[in-house]
């Protein structure tokens, strides 16, 4: 890092005109002096612990500086906006995608649960390893099957160039770039997902006021409803929290298979030019994002549970 | 709820017995046999320092050809494409003494329903004043004999690019307008030129080939070795990448190296867990708060990115990150349910009775603690191998990690930014994706299978 700088200092010394009228030792104190000025600039004159946690400091504040060379669509080199003017658009496709695979789940899992031993339920568990293989993976092949075998899908990206001229036409192009990263997410997770759910629902629908409610003569839609559902109501929002949580993550990897311009993407851009702030600067957003969902899942405990008080 | 009993009462040699009852686990250990007996040929063969320096190797793969596709898979194809022609064994004859002018002419047939893409002539001499020169004709089956160019070997190791050269090119045109009496109407290149047939179509004119070249020496004992090599469009077992290297080579070498980082770090990681949750079970207090907290906290790091970042900054080789995905899960939620184990363990009188005859802590935590929680954490183990192999090609598929190891991932990342995916080279995305989809169904029905034995609640349902 210190030779680094050492080099671009000398190499700006030497381009500069007005350099020229001075001997070589005099050019030698002005590079050290210039290199020295330069690491208090940054702060390396400190040592590593102090520098940490200033850094820490200015990551918690969320001042995440200047990028190195990266840009905003805007045209701004704040880390901020770059990284803030990709967000919504990774939550758009991400947070789709688990609301998706939740209702899929919950319900698939839901009248599994009512009739299990049945052939779909056995499908379902014989599919379950599949789950293994992420959502990325299949979308390299489906990019693969779907773009440049059958021509039928765009193999990525958010929209098509140029885009189409009326509202509705924009939303129903989004939504086609939408299709193959959203169906290669639940072709993943399905599986395991309903196997998951339903292996949970029937925990709930053997307790004993079910089995009342059942004598009771009480019709299916409502035993599932207010005896199996609502109990199962708080590790459900959990699991459905942490799915979120975890659709972030995998975000990083399936906006670069799909050309997404999303957060991911940004990250995927900033490691090809080696930009340390916008790198760290994503890392720090997803710890923030990662808190939030964490806190805001207490709230909503408190609120669903009737068991915790605050 | 509370009452579920957590622990089975299966001990590690009856899990193994009762694998075996099951087909699924028994496909599953045959793979891994498969893989197990792969890894150990490849490295047999060749140890892995070697097979990584042949792969980074720019020189090794000059007489392959690029992007070829595997000879298998050129059969689907529904064409005869054609294979590498390495020209060998010249007829030889002296044209002239002095100076002395010597002919080469290679007699090859080519009967494929493709062009190939390529052709190069290798060169290797030795000259004293002047470097000898060479003039290249190609006789085609009706016995046309076109005079293609003109060279003067340049260095002692020099390779002339025929199918880049457009003065051939314009030589080749014009052959074809005097054959057909008008310009052709598809675009030509010289490989095209060289081989297709003067019925004004597309059409590869098959038959026996000549290619001669007339070697000028300045010197009597000039010596020169001439290697022309015409390149196909499939390659060996498994096809080349853009750079021509077989990719046989790095899936074979790069499987074993996936497996260990998958096993390594699953094993390891799993253990870590064991061990940190009896402590905090076991003591409990202080231990188990600080414990707990710390899980919660890492529950809150984004793992993920904080890799990328770690890997990227201090540019890690496989077994670096290995330690760092160690450090970085340290403390996971694994360590908060089998920290409920234990405290169920932790009741039952065989521990009672270690304590009152004056067992040490540690005696406790480790031989009769650990032993017992270990079963119903096993199919955990098995099925999370396969999420850190995906995490190795995930990495470089950001290319953060060191390009020039030879991984399934490295490999899928190779073909995804040479646009493999749009370009229609399958093989080179599928090959490295089969193995590891093999590895991670593998892995995921020995897990499931190892489930439903140790957790009997599942097996009721």
């Amino acid at each position: 890092m210190e030779q680094e700088i050492q080099m671009n200092v000398a190499m700006r010394m030497k381009d500069d005109p007005t350099m020229r009228g001075f001997s070589e030792e005099q050019k030698q104190n002005i590079l050290e002096s210039r290199v020295r000025n330069e690491l208090k600039r940054r702060g390396m004159d400190q040592p590593f612990i102090i520098r940490s946690i200033y850094h820490l400091k200015r990551a918690l504040v969320l001042d995440l500086g200047n990028a190195l060379n990266m840009t905003s669509d805007s045209g701004s080199m704040q880390v901020k906006n770059i990284i803030l003017e990709r967000i919504p658009l990774s939550v758009l496709l991400f947070t789709t995608i688990t609301i998706i695979e939740f209702l899929l789940s919950l319900y698939f899992g839901l009248k599994l649960s009512r009739n299990y031993g049945s052939f779909w339920d056995k499908l379902v568990v014989y599919f379950s390893p599949l789950s293994t293989i992420p959502g990325w993976f299949y979308g390299i092949f489906f990019i693969m099957i779907f773009y440049s075998w059958l021509h039928i899908l765009p193999p990525g990206g958010f929209m098509d160039f140029p885009p189409p001229p009326t509202a509705i036409g924009r939303i129903l192009n989004v939504i086609k770039h939408m299709i193959l990263p959203i169906s290669s997410w639940i072709l993943s997770f399905i599986f395991l997902g309903i196997y998951s759910q339903k292996n949970f629902f029937l925990i709930y629908s053997t307790e004993d006021y079910v089995e009342v409610a059942k004598a009771k003569g009480l019709p299916d839609k409502d035993i599932e409803r207010k005896y199996i559902l609502r109990p199962a109501l708080p590790p459900i929002i959990t699991s459905f929290a942490l799915s979120v949580i975890s659709s972030w993550m995998g975000a990083i990897v399936t906006e670069v298979v799909f050309n997404w311009p999303g957060l991911g993407m940004v990250l995927s851009r900033a490691i090809g030019s080696f930009d340390a702030p916008v790198i760290v600067g994503v890392t720090v957003i997803y710890a923030y994002l990662l808190g939030a969902t964490v806190l805001l899942l207490d709230f909503v405990y408190a609120l669903v549970d009737p068991r915790v008080r605050i | 709820m509370e009452n579920i009993e957590l622990t089975s009462t299966y001990s590690l040699k009856g899990i193994i017995k009762e694998i075996f009852k099951y087909k699924t686990a028994k496909f599953s250990l045959l793979i891994f046999i498969l893989l197990i007996a792969i890894s150990i040929f490849a490295y047999t063969t060749m140890p892995y320092d070697e097979a990584k320096k042949m792969w980074n190797d720019s020189q090794a793969w000059l007489k392959n050809p690029r992007n070829a596709i595997p000879v298998w898979w050129g059969v689907f194809t529904g064409k005869k494409l054609p294979q590498n022609i390495d020209l060998k064994n010249p007829e030889i004859k002296v044209l002239s003494e002095s100076p002395e002018v010597i002919n080469y002419s290679y007699n090859f047939t080519f009967n494929y329903d493709d062009f190939p893409t390529e052709f190069n002539i290798f060169l290797k001499s030795a000259f004293k004043e002047q470097p000898p020169i060479i003039k290249i004709y190609w006789e085609k089956p009706n016995g046309d004999k076109i005079f293609l160019t003109e060279k003067q070997v340049r260095s002692e190791n020099d390779t002339f690019y025929i199918g880049n050269e457009f003065t051939i090119e314009d030589k080749l045109t014009d052959y074809l307008t005097s054959k057909l009496g008008y310009y052709p109407s598809y675009p030509l290149t010289v490989m095209r030129g060289l081989f297709v047939d003067t019925s004004g179509n597309l059409n590869i004119e098959k038959g026996n080939y000549k290619l001669h070249l007339e070697v000028n020496k300045f010197n009597k004992e000039d010596t020169i070795e001439i290697e022309p090599i015409i390149y196909g469009k499939v390659y060996g077992i498994a096809g080349t990448d853009h750079l021509r290297r077989p990719l046989e080579l790095g899936i074979l070498w790069g499987t074993p190296v996936d497996l260990a980082f998958g096993l390594g770090a699953s094993i390891i990681i799993t253990f870590l867990y064991l061990i940190l949750a009896t402590i905090s079970g076991w003591y409990g207090g202080k231990i188990d708060n600080i414990i707990q907290r710390l899980t919660e906290i890492y529950m809150l790091l984004p793992f993920l990115p904080l890799m990328i970042m770690i890997s990227l900054f201090y540019k890690l080789n496989i077994w670096k990150l290995l330690i760092v995905l160690i450090l970085l899960s340290l403390f996971g939620p694994g360590i908060k349910t089998q920290r409920a184990m234990v405290l169920q363990v932790k009741t039952l009188p065989y521990i009672e009775a270690a304590k009152t005859y004056g067992a040490s802590n540690m005696r406790i935590v480790f031989l009769y603690i650990i032993p017992k929680i270990l079963p119903p954490v096993i199919p955990g183990l098995i099925i999370s191998i396969p999420s850190y192999v995906f995490l190795e090609s995930t990495l470089s598929l950001f290319g953060v990690l060191d390009p020039t190891e030879p991984t399934l991932g490295r490999i899928i990342q190779d073909a995804f930014q040479n646009g493999a995916l749009y370009k229609g080279f399958y093989y080179w995305v599928i090959e490295p994706s089969l193995v590891i989809v093999l590895m991670a169904i593998s892995f995921a029905l020995l897990g499931f299978v190892l489930d439903r034995i140790v957790n009997p609640k599942l097996k009721e349902i």
